[in-house]
């Protein structure tokens, strides 16, 4: 009984995902009463392993090919390495590139998959728990499989510490290429003229504003607290404001003095890019799951309390 | 060049709302095309219109999604298929191996040359089923494409990674392409599109009319309990009227420092 987790990393650097991944498959392997495996593909796989190698890691298999992460190469080594390992838990974070390979190994292995987990529990079978409906309910999920696959939510799990002892092994990736069908060919970044990281008091506006016209109520709060613009992806999508405004997964991680939320739902990708001192949120639905996210919260009609706000700053 | 669609059915929920079971009571519950959905679609029209060809949607689930699959045949789908089965109802959790298995024998049928999903649908966010689809199928696939450009042998997709990073790949044609919100525009449908929508048919498949095994959607994995979260890490929640939560919330903030 062998929980394998499958580490993250980008650009010649471990993504701290990876030390996530390592708390929740050692929580699942305490449950299991078995061993935690972890695996590192591509890229400085000698040096990732030594990183890996934290309390409670008992194996850490180390497949040397290329640089960065292709999803067909991944595919292979990651089904080949559980093949070899026979995890009952294999585990991948809930990123996008985690998503790109999970899906087709548990397809190989013909294995149930369940993606996005907030909670991992075993006792005689494995219970995962999920979200359903952006958040608004959880739900528990049994499974009744010799193998699961399972992609985990960042930043639910802490960081794994502490030094390990594990044995370090190396695989022979025997990379089929032939079956790689997909050539990543470069990066890009999103840049602008913004960088909201850099801000020490944001408003933030999401799909609440309902129109571009209505941004400018929004502009007036910024001007009151000398705040800059931010957005969550609805407003990026529908082009009301650039890209560099945006705060989430796929934008930047911000972490100013004030935040101040208008008009945001609060999705996962949003909030788990927001580590502000003190953040307030504006929005006329009580269960929005901003209001978890938040220290203080108005729930009201953000066109009713935003103007008397900045009035009030003003 | 014919592209397959597969179109989701997302639910959103009320305000207000009870728990029903293992779900949301359905009086709590209102449904629409998913919003990813709409985006790949919207891509799979757009090509289509530029290169000619068919747009085909493909949906699973009850009758009541009908209405949903009419939005799409109205913002430029050519065709629809919907397909289900008692094995279909039966389960608890509709997953993307399940869904995956489905839109196979759907692939086989209808010989498209690109498939086109959504990234995730935007109430169980599984966001697998494309992948999940792409390797039953042995074909190339690209996930969060945030930009295309198709020649005739390879898909060039701009991937968005986290943090305002994007990935350059090529990916072989035939392929799952699984598309992000804000690639292009979702149209909307005029008034005479929704009326020809009302009218078409829409193609019903069964498991037997697909040559489905009933094996092929066992699902090992069952719903157990759905419940509201803990509400633990909640905010500070002023109340009143404009005038008193907005002081309030002033006062937040000269206590943050920030305008001092």
């Amino acid at each position: 009984m062998t929980v394998l987790a499958v580490a993250e990393h980008r650009r010649g650097e471990l993504r701290p995902v990876s030390l996530e991944l390592l708390s929740a498959g050692g929580e699942l392997a305490d449950a299991i009463g078995g061993d935690l495996h972890v695996a590192v593909v591509s890229g400085d796989v000698e040096r990732y392993a030594d990183q890996l190698n934290r309390e409670g890691v008992d194996t850490v298999h180390t497949v040397a090919d290329g640089e960065e992460f292709n999803h067909d190469r991944y595919v292979q080594a990651v089904t080949r390495l559980a093949e070899t390992v026979e995890p009952t838990a294999l585990i991948a974070p809930d990123t996008v590139n985690g998503l790109d390979y999970a899906p087709a190994v548990a397809e190989r292995l013909d294995a149930p998959l369940l993606t996005d987990a907030i909670d991992l529990d075993y006792d005689d079978c494995l219970t995962v728990t999920r979200e359903r409906y952006e958040g608004k309910v959880e739900t528990t999920i049994d499974v009744d499989a010799q193998q699961t696959v399972l992609t985990v939510r960042p930043g639910v799990w802490p960081r794994a510490d502490g030094s390990g002892d594990a044995e370090i092994t190396t695989l022979d990736a025997a990379i089929d290429e032939s079956a790689v069908r997909s050539d990543v060919t470069g990066y890009q970044e999103i840049g602008g003229e913004v960088d909201v990281a850099e801000a020490d008091v944001l408003v933030a506006v999401g799909r609440g504003i309902e129109s571009e016209e209505n941004l400018d109520i929004v502009r007036d709060l910024a001007d009151a607290l000398d705040a800059t613009i931010a957005a969550s992806r609805p407003v990026i999508d529908n082009g009301w404001l650039p890209a560099d405004r945006q705060v989430g997964q796929s934008g930047k991680t911000v972490s100013p003095e004030l935040y101040v939320a208008v008009g945001i739902s609060g999705t996962v990708q949003h909030v788990s890019g927001v580590r502000a001192e003190t953040f307030i949120a504006i929005n006329d639905d009580p269960n929005a799951p901003i209001f978890e996210a938040a220290d203080y919260g108005v729930v009201d009609d953000l066109f009713e309390v935003v103007p008397v706000l900045t009035d009030q700053l003003s | 060049m014919k592209i397959l669609v597969p179109i989701t059915e997302a639910a959103t929920v009320d305000t207000v709302f009870e728990i029903d079971g293992l779900d949301i009571d359905d009086r709590y519950l209102s449904t629409d095309l998913n919003e990813w959905d709409a985006y790949a679609l919207e891509e799979a029209v757009q090509l289509v219109e530029a290169e000619g060809g068919e747009v085909v949607t493909v949906t699973i689930g009850p009758d009541d999604v009908e209405e949903t699959i009419r939005q799409a045949l109205a913002k430029g789908a050519d065709r629809a298929i919907r397909v289900w089965d008692d094995q279909l109802a039966a389960l608890s959790v509709l997953d993307p191996v399940t869904k995956s298995a489905v839109l196979e024998a759907v692939v086989d049928e209808e010989q498209p040359d690109l498939v086109f999903t959504g990234v995730q649908s935007a109430d169980d966010s599984f966001g697998a089923t494309g992948v999940a689809l792409a390797s039953r199928l042995d074909w190339a696939w690209g996930t969060v494409v945030n930009d295309l450009r198709l020649d005739s042998t390879v898909a060039h997709v701009t991937r968005e990674l986290e943090g305002n990073l994007e990935e350059l790949t090529d990916v072989q044609r035939p392929a799952v392409l699984t598309i992000q919100t804000g690639i292009n525009e979702p149209r909307f449908a005029s008034l005479r599109d929704i009326t020809r929508a009302q009218q078409a048919d829409i193609t019903l498949e069964s498991f037997a009319g697909l040559d489905l095994d009933a094996d092929a959607v066992v699902s090992s994995i069952e719903r157990t309990s759905l419940y509201e979260p803990d509400s633990d890490g909640e905010a500070t929640i002023f109340e009143g009227d404009p005038d008193e939560t907005a002081a309030e919330l002033a006062a937040v903030v000269a206590e943050s420092g920030v305008t001092q």
